[in-house]
């Protein structure tokens, strides 16, 4: 049994001229919170979906625990897509039956325990719910899993700051030992604590694979700070 | 007291200071039981990791013992406590040094300073 939980290999994914990944070489090892972290149009949604089984990579080769993404992987991936998907007209209480039915690693104990504490009541109309409302339930239904993967793509972006921390709690607490939680986002800040480890993505590749405090201790700054300084943009 | 984390350190050292204040400082009192790192880890909102790591060097500096049954406990052993205590003021007094140097004074003066603030605070 390989200890490697994502194993990607001169990954590339282009969209006709685009070249959104251009040689990507990532492994992520069990138990980890990795940030893939990256400017606009880096490439980290589609580095996510590629390890989704959403995306076939144009060339390259991508293994979860051992395995090309499928129908089976799906079984080990918890995903949060960076955008709702839910129909306006189900409730909360609907969304949660749906996951329950649809995967057997599903916890209703963990969801109904999660719904209270971010005050989802079960007869809401996701029609009813605000953008932020609605992140923290998708977060809910796909925290309440459990699973190898985590793929979180901008969870925290639509929240209030009270609301995130409240969110990394509930990523922190809720993820188990075996798994890995893979977030994207730009909103350095506020999640570089709970991270074990960062990846920089630069136009399609990997420019830093470290873990947070490895950086903190070379380069006597946060990861926040590097990454603004890494990515600032030419004043024009 | 809370956990309070800056931006340009590494994590697990800062948590790992804090921690010792607080045995040294007895709100994790001599001989107790020690919260386990899952604990620590949400009460801070760090990776559970990270706090693992902190939670090494407290055992390294045998200010807290592991048992392999029973968890974790602050050590009784008193010259450990009193010498974490020493080491911490030592390193107060070097950083009060230090910024009294800025402020342009002698390390006589500075100590001259300290005497008579001692002195005149006295409870």
């Amino acid at each position: 049994m390989t200890t490697e939980l994502v194993k990607c290999t001169a990954l590339t994914r282009d969209f006709g001229p685009v070249k959104a990944l251009q040689g990507v070489d990532l492994t992520l090892e069990p138990g980890k919170i990795v940030g893939l972290l990256g400017p606009n149009g880096s490439g980290k949604t589609t580095l996510l979906k590629i390890l989704n089984g959403l995306l076939q990579p144009t060339s390259g080769q991508v293994l979860i625990c051992g395995k090309t993404p499928g129908t089976e992987s799906k079984s080990l991936i918890s995903y949060l897509p960076d955008r709702g998907y839910f129909p306006d007209w189900m409730r909360v209480g609907d969304m949660v039956e749906l996951f329950a039915d649809f995967y057997a690693d599903f916890d209703r104990v963990k969801a109904a325990e999660m719904c209270r504490a971010l005050g989802l009541e079960d007869d809401l109309g996701i029609k009813t719910l605000s953008k932020g409302t609605r992140e923290k339930m998708q977060l809910m239904l796909v925290m309440s899993r459990k699973a190898r993967l985590y793929l979180l793509d901008e969870p925290i972006a639509g929240v209030d700051p009270a609301a995130r921390e409240f969110i990394m709690q509930t990523i922190l607490t809720n993820y188990n030992e075996e798994g890995t939680v893979l977030i994207s986002t730009h909103l350095l800040s506020d999640i570089e604590q709970v991270l074990d480890e960062a990846v920089f993505l630069q136009q399609g590749k990997i420019v830093l694979h470290e873990s947070v405090d490895s950086i903190r201790e070379r380069t006597g700054e946060s990861v926040d700070a590097l990454f603004r300084e890494m990515f600032r943009f030419q004043a024009f | 007291m809370k956990f309070e984390l800056l931006g340009s350190r590494p994590i697990w050292q800062q948590l790992s200071e804090q921690l010792r204040q607080r045995i040294v400082t007895g709100v994790y009192p001599a001989g107790s039981h020690f919260p386990t790192v899952r604990e620590l880890a949400a009460e801070a909102g760090v990776n559970p990791n990270t706090m693992q790591r902190a939670m090494a060097q407290l055992e390294a500096d045998g200010l807290v013992n592991t048992n392999r049954t029973s968890g974790r406990t602050v050590t009784e052993d008193d010259e450990v406590l009193r010498s974490m205590r020493r080491t911490l003021a030592a390193e107060r007094t070097r950083v009060y040094y230090n910024d009294m140097k800025a402020l342009g004074f002698t390390r006589r003066e500075t100590a001259e300073i300290a005497r008579k603030e001692g002195e005149e605070n006295d409870d």
